[in-house]
């Protein structure tokens, strides 16, 4: 680990530079001017992972991930999803209900559920992801404990549902009681932050599709999420993504579940308005 | 035995005589490769699926060894020969002994 | 004085220098652990086929840059007809710098109709996947192709 943590620490130095640096200069070379993205545009394939300027991270996908995405069966996020249908029609609590008790047939129920997620939560004075609501309705209507954020069954529940919007367009409201929220998840974006001293909107905004290493840059956007990640190796939430991004730059993390990611889910959800739903999605 | 090791498989449900066709399977597995350490810095042991054995109406059609580079969530696909109607079996081994089933009807003409 | 200037004085824009300060990183990221070497994967290879391979009939066909090294597909197909007189006994494949050098071993028979699989491997830095078949014949053939495997922009 000691190994890792010097690489880390150098290349922190290196990116620090480089980064911050990045956002501010003009491009000095012919191969650096210009619309880093237009590679992607001209591509009629991915007419509709866009929408305007807006670029699913799907766009910025190997041919190869793309394709375990294109295909349910090969999808390993799929299994999440057989998982959360599985815990759907399961009862639980004392209440002796399932979710299925209530909601019925998640297809109907839950069809443009997930694309309106997060939102305010009047129960919560605050916003709720779909997790955070879940467990409302499993304490308050099934009286089942919470699941615990990023557990099998409630990662299950969360594909689940997500699955039912899949195709949709995300469209999450940020007037009315969610208007301070939004504030606050859009300042988490635009502030530096970390060893590395940059803020989300350095590597998503300033320099979507460029390189960064052999790595190009997305817009960082939510539309896949719950993922399979490559890199994980398993299905996860976008806080746990959050977390790890937070990590990279070498700044505190904030929990699963708190306010802070929450309210930056709201901003980056809204930053993809109009994408379409993918989740359950293959990333990197 | 592994908790909620579920297999997935995929077979077309009709093929003609002598059709080549393509069987995908994925099943659910962390495959914990030994090579990790905990927080505490102790490894973390090794539990794999090491083996997945199909049969054909009884015949064995296809035998994967694997080994810790398989990444979790293992997806193998293969191909086989229709040639006559009826069952397809799966058995995923895993290093504790735990035997993971699945089987698939085939109906071929 | 930082890399980042030391790259830059040579002529290099800032972002170039990142760029190749991370590749230079990556490079010389040796690992220090015992690992699988071209050696140590040949010599497992021999010991599972003991016909000496030669080169031919196998394609491996993969990412040249790994999306990420967790979970690489590839798919090996060899050239057979698959026919009872005809046919792939077996599919070897080893990685050459992973921790250790087995990766899987795939049995068919006539029945397989076709010499394809696909799987999804963990690769922990850039090296060789070499796939042997073994045929009904007593002959093996091999195929050996190189991914390269990097560490995320952000270290990540």
């Amino acid at each position: 680990m000691a190994r890792y943590r010097k690489i880390l620490v150098v290349a922190s130095t290196i990116l620090a530079a480089g980064l911050a640096a990045c956002s501010e200069e003009k491009p000095t070379s012919t191969a650096d001017s210009g619309d880093p993205l237009a590679q992607y545009r001209a591509n009629p394939k991915y007419a509709e992972f866009m929408s305007g300027e807006k670029m699913s991270g799907y766009v910025f996908a190997s041919p190869e991930t793309q394709a375990m995405q294109d295909d349910d069966f090969e999808n390993p996020g799929m299994l999440a999803v057989q998982d959360g249908e599985a815990e759907w029609n399961r009862v639980d609590g004392a209440a002796g209900k399932s979710c299925a008790s209530c909601h019925g047939d998640a297809a109907q129920s839950m069809k443009g559920v997930a694309v309106t997620y997060p939102k305010f939560e009047p129960k919560r004075g605050k916003l709720a992801s779909i997790e955070h609501r879940i467990n409302i309705c499993r304490t308050e209507h099934m009286q089942a404990p919470e699941l615990k954020w990023e557990s099998k069954p409630l990662l299950g529940l969360t594909a689940y549902v997500e699955y039912q919007s899949r195709g949709m367009p995300i469209n999450v409201k940020i007037d009315g009681p969610a208007a301070p929220f939004f504030e606050k998840g859009k300042e988490f974006y635009e502030t530096r932050r970390g060893q590395m001293d940059v803020s989300c909107a350095h590597c998503h905004v300033h320099n979507a599709g460029r390189n960064m290493g052999v790595e190009n840059l997305s817009q960082g956007q939510s539309n896949g999420y719950p993922t399979y990640r490559l890199k994980w190796q398993s299905f996860g939430s976008l806080h746990r993504r959050f977390e790890g991004c937070n990590q990279e730059v070498r700044a505190a993390t904030y929990p699963r579940g708190s306010d802070e990611y929450t309210n930056l889910e709201l901003y980056v959800a809204w930053r993809g308005n109009g994408l379409k739903s993918e989740a359950p999605s293959v990333r990197r | 035995m592994a908790e909620n090791v579920k297999p997935r498989i995929r077979v077309p449900n009709n093929a003609k005589r002598g059709e080549v066709i393509e069987i995908k399977t994925l099943v659910s597995h962390p495959m914990e490769s030994g090579q990790r350490k905990n927080a505490q810095g102790q490894t973390i042991p090794r539990k794999i699926i090491n083996r997945m054995s199909v049969t054909y109406n009884g015949k064995p059609v296809f035998e994967a060894k694997l080994e810790p580079a398989i990444s979790a969530n293992p997806y193998i696909s293969f191909f086989i020969k229709a040639t006559e109607s009826g069952e397809l079996a799966f058995a995923w081994t895993d290093d504790d002994g735990s035997v993971y089933k699945a089987t698939q009807q085939i109906t071929v003409s | 004085m930082s890399p980042i200037t030391n790259l830059a004085r040579e002529g290099l824009n800032r972002r170039q220098a990142v760029a190749l300060g991370l590749g230079g990183i990556a490079a010389a990221m040796a690992p220090l652990n015992a690992r699988a070497t071209p050696e140590s994967a040949r010599k497992l290879l021999s010991d599972m086929v003991k016909t000496e391979p030669k080169a031919g009939k196998v394609q491996i066909k993969t990412q040249e840059i790994a999306e990420n090294g967790n979970t690489v597909p590839v798919t090996i197909t060899v050239d057979s007809p698959m026919t009872d007189k005809d046919y792939v006994k077996a599919i070897h494949v080893v990685a050459d710098r992973n921790p250790l050098p087995g990766v899987a071993s795939f049995s068919l028979n006539p029945a397989s109709g076709k010499a394809e699989v696909q799987f999804r491997m963990r690769m922990a830095e850039t090296q060789n996947i070499i796939a042997v078949a073994e045929m009904s014949d007593g002959s093996a053939w091999t195929a050996t192709r190189e991914v390269k495997v990097t560490i995320g922009g952000c270290g990540g």
